[in-house]
């Protein structure tokens, strides 16, 4: 199992009496495409925040690239440079210009020098068609600009996977294809990801496999055509007769 | 008492005393709220930093102390500093001034401690969490993120505090320590016209407090279209 990215051991976590995870074990392979659907309230959103430890579970280990993060002899911090993450409400930073968000980790970590992370925050921003606002704050950014910005923020720090936390709940409907797209482009060109989303559509479109999560457990695991085409798990069935695919 | 005499009496007052109003007490009064701010912000923040530590019962001691200062009242506060601490510390040789200024620095630290607490609570903890999966630690996440955040909330909940310091340092004037509430008592008790002196110190008060919240709003109004 070392080759894998990502290794959960039984995860447990709770929050105060409620018992959120209750043992996942799960494993993500280098350049896979998780998704993760599932009720509201079934932990998929806890178990992806276990992943980059901001949620520790009380129960279970995590390695990441055969490092057990888990352990707390092990500096998150380092580890947490080569994991993504974007956040539902994107997080953008309000007090810093869009590139000072892109270039503040990479440049306080040592991973580059101003002008190095300069350069690869324009070209980043070039990307997903923000250029022209490098120099502005991101407070009157749009929905669906901030979490490309977001989004290119954590591709900044050069990470081996990307962690996404329903990156489309919060926006606007016309802006999640602009941001999906983005999501798409970085799949395929070989991101590993784990996304937790209530876009059925695009986690049929882009996933390699798909997780379903109920009550705190993965009940169901499968290629997309497995989980929406010929769900098994009658809770399976049941979520997805309910939802618009 | 017609509104004429009252006039011609203010006047008379202000010829003959204006400096003891305008000079000393003012600048007693600024000075002593001034001192006050400063060093309450200092400590505040010590203390602030002190509550937010991983070291518990730290936290503990700065809870108890900031509970005990806002539980109790500040008039009692510069009694305890007035009588006793130049008894608790006599090698000092504290003056009544530098007492009364001790007094009120400690209860301003209590205040500045939970603004500035408040203020770095009302960060956004998507924020805090944004930073740390990027890899920033603890300490560079405070730095780079949250406090030049909090520092907008801070910044006016202090220069708030100042206005309020104003008016709370007339009542050391309960030991003629010379601020802009003494000398009402001093000219008062030259010239028996208390409603008169009331009034000028009263309109010295409001254009000095009036004045720097104005300040402070449009401080705070610039700060936050700075966004």
């Amino acid at each position: 199992m070392s080759e894998m990215m990502i290794r959960t051991e039984n995860l447990h976590k709770s929050f105060g009496s409620l018992h959120v995870l209750k043992g996942v074990s799960e494993h993500i392979a280098p350049q896979e495409v998780v998704s993760i659907i599932g009720p509201s309230g079934s932990g998929k959103s806890t178990f992806l925040r276990c992943l980059n430890l901001l949620e520790v579970p009380e129960e279970g280990k995590i390695f990441f690239e055969g490092v057990e993060i888990t352990d707390k002899k092990v500096d998150v911090n380092i580890h947490r440079q080569k994991m993504g993450m974007v956040f539902q409400l994107f997080n953008v930073f309000p007090h810093l210009s869009v590139k000072e968000n892109i270039t503040l980790a990479p440049v306080m970590l040592k991973k580059k020098s101003k002008a190095e992370a300069d350069d690869m925050a324009m070209e980043l921003l070039n990307r997903v068609g923000l250029a022209d606002k490098a120099e502005n704050k991101p407070g009157r950014l749009s929905g669906g600009q901030k979490q490309r910005l977001a989004i290119v923020r954590a591709l900044a720090m050069e990470p081996d996977v990307m962690l996404f936390d329903e990156p489309t709940s919060a926006l606007d409907p016309e802006m999640v294809g602009e941001v999906l797209d983005v999501i798409k482009g970085l799949v395929k060109g070989g991101m590993t990801s784990v996304i937790v989303t209530h876009e059925m559509g695009f986690a049929k479109e882009v996933s390699d496999r798909v997780l379903f999560m109920d009550d705190g457990m993965v009940v169901e695991s499968g290629t997309p055509s497995e989980i929406f085409n010929t769900p098994q798990n009658p809770r399976t069935k049941d979520f997805l007769s309910k939802v618009l695919i | 008492m017609s509104l004429k005499t009252i006039i011609a009496n203010i006047v008379k007052i202000m010829s003959e005393y204006w400096d003891v109003f305008l000079i000393e007490g003012v600048s007693y009064t600024l000075i002593l709220s001034i001192i006050t701010v400063f060093f309450g912000a200092i400590i505040g923040a010590l203390l602030a930093m002190a509550k937010r530590s991983r070291i518990k019962p730290l936290g503990w001691i700065v809870t108890g102390f900031v509970e005990v200062i806002r539980g109790t009242p500040i008039l009692l506060q510069l009694y305890f500093g007035y009588f006793v601490l130049p008894l608790l510390f006599p090698a000092l040789g504290l003056t009544e001034f530098s007492s009364i200024c001790i007094a009120l620095v400690i209860n301003s630290s209590a205040y500045v401690s939970e603004v500035i607490r408040s203020g770095i609570q009302a960060v956004d903890q998507g924020q805090t969490e944004a930073a740390r999966s990027l890899g920033l630690n603890g300490r560079q996440t405070m730095m780079r993120i949250v406090l030049p955040q909090a520092i907008k909330n801070i910044l006016p909940a202090l220069g708030n505090e100042f206005v309020m310091i104003i008016k709370e340092t007339s009542l050391a004037s309960t030991f003629f320590i010379g601020d802009l509430m003494t000398s009402y008592l001093k000219v008062k008790g030259i010239t028996y016209l208390s409603f008169e002196c009331l009034l000028i110190v009263g309109v010295i008060y409001f254009v000095i407090t009036f004045t720097l919240s104005k300040i402070v709003a449009a401080f705070e109004r610039r700060m936050r279209s700075g966004e």
